[in-house]
């Protein structure tokens, strides 16, 4: 897969500064800034409610930020189509049709996206998240971890340079979570930037290269994976936690 | 990336797919337009009300309250599982995604009236006037059926995230289609009266001119359905 390529003159993959995002009096996201370079992975941790996945939300565009700004390649988000091409979304929907079939959802959106050979670049998305033998099924006869695969399958099929996963192992057995866990290594090495919403802290370090815990709207931590040891995080992060709840 | 129509066009042919893969709107749909004209048939008193008075008044209720269930279901496929967010997600202009909707919904209405029209003339007996009267319902169906999903399709997608959905889209679109219905009904009538068409026009310029602001407005306001 290839990827777009980024701005000439964007500094960051992505740029995150001072944003807020709140609904009513409600803070959701309240002043998270950060930056990604390409091929850098930011997973975000955090309990029920932190404010993740309006996080992810507005650097999908699909939320307007309330006060601060978010970039991805050097494009202010919620932004135009040009910005929008460059961003893969994986939510807790599946955002698939039920009445389609997995090709058929792949291929729609490959077309959307204006990608060249949509019928191939369907086949070999679905072939990469090993759903081939049953890509002409209908969506809704699938199990839940295979319609969360063709839901991968379907947010990569452009070949972004910005993926925002929120809980993407969800729902995947072991082979699943191996196929996502290979495209996603493919990306990165392409140079696209990730942020990752989890809650399972090994799986999220196990990709990032960058951390953050988020507790109600805020980045109560935030660094280089390099710089951190994973057993005094998960220690941090149960403390966080359990003092946000 | 495609542009407008092409995204349009992308766009209606996957909700008829899913339609024609379905078939539950339509099927409700055309039930209820049989349904409907038995009903105002065994209702009909033909010593009081001439067919030709009665019939326009029927089809266009019909097509009114059928075409809802269409409206309605357009934009609901778009919220299970969320697939209104990959739409949205999608380097595709905003009014791309209302000329699709608008279109799919246009066939939609189109083929109710494909059925219900030639119902109606067999249960009222009312002759369709030859060739020349038959093209020329068929160009009022056409004119009457942009209207409708114009400004159906922008209220389907106002009402659709709402708890009240069902009850709120016809609340907000009839009283927008009058200016649509009472014209189509005018002429629908001189029509099957064997009228000549030139009696008509100054109806269908009504019906022109409504069809023309509503596309156009409608496609203008769309986007502003969809902000968060």
């Amino acid at each position: 897969m290839t990827t777009p390529a980024v701005a000439a003159e964007a500094r960051y993959a992505v740029e995150v500064e001072t944003l807020v995002r709140a609904f009513g009096r409600r803070r959701a996201v309240d002043g998270v800034s950060f930056t990604l370079d390409a091929g850098d992975c930011l997973a975000v941790f955090g309990p029920n409610g932190a404010g993740k996945t309006t996080l992810l939300r507005v650097l999908a565009g699909l939320l307007r930020p309330t006060s601060g700004r978010a970039l991805v390649a050097g494009v202010s988000l919620p932004g135009g189509q040009g910005a929008r091409q460059r961003i893969g979304f994986i939510s807790h929907a599946s955002m698939l049709y039920a009445a389609l079939t997995a090709r058929e959802n792949v291929e729609f959106a490959a077309r959307l996206f204006g990608v060249p050979d949509p019928r191939g670049a369907a086949a070999r998305a679905l072939d990469a998240m090993r759903m081939t033998p049953r890509a002409d099924a209908p969506v809704r006869s699938l199990s839940r971890g295979m319609q969360q695969r063709v839901s991968i399958a379907r947010a990569m099929v452009h070949a972004p340079s910005v993926v925002l996963l929120d809980e993407p192992f969800t729902g995947l057995d072991a082979s699943g979570a191996a196929a996502l866990t290979a495209v996603l290594g493919a990306l990165r090495e392409s140079g696209a930037a990730l942020v990752l919403v989890t809650h399972n802290l090994e799986e999220g370090l196990a990709l990032a290269t960058h951390a953050a815990i988020m507790t109600a709207g805020v980045f109560a931590r935030h660094e280089s994976r390099a710089s951190l040891d994973a057993h005094a995080y998960a220690d941090t992060y149960r403390t966080l936690v359990s003092v946000d709840a | 990336m495609p542009d407008t129509l092409g995204a349009a066009l992308l766009i209606a042919r996957k909700d008829l797919a899913i339609e024609f893969r379905t078939r539950t709107a339509f099927f409700s749909a055309v039930v209820f337009a049989l349904l409907a004209i038995v009903i105002f048939f065994f209702a009909w008193d033909p010593t009081a009300v001439a067919a030709s008075d009665l019939a326009p008044g029927v089809l266009w209720v019909i097509f009114t309250f059928s075409g809802l269930l269409g409206l309605h279901r357009s934009f609901g496929v778009e919220l299970a599982d969320r697939a209104l967010d990959g739409l949205l997600g999608a380097p595709v202009p905003r009014h791309a995604i209302y000329l699709g909707k608008a279109m799919a919904n246009l066939v939609f209405v189109l083929a109710i009236e494909v059925i219900a029209v030639p119902a109606v003339a067999l249960f009222y007996d009312m002759p369709l006037g030859g060739a020349a009267g038959v093209a020329a319902l068929a160009a009022l169906m056409v004119l009457a059926a942009i209207g409708l999903v114009a400004v159906g399709t922008l209220f389907a997608a106002m009402s659709v995230n709402t708890r009240l959905g069902e009850l709120l889209l016809p609340m907000l679109s009839l009283p927008f289609f009058v200016p649509i219905v009472v014209p189509a009904a005018q002429t629908t009538a001189r029509l099957l009266a064997g009228r000549p068409v030139v009696e008509s026009v100054g109806w269908l310029k009504i019906l022109v001119a409504f069809d023309l602001v509503f596309v156009a407005a409608c496609t203008v306001a769309f986007p502003y359905t969809l902000e968060d």
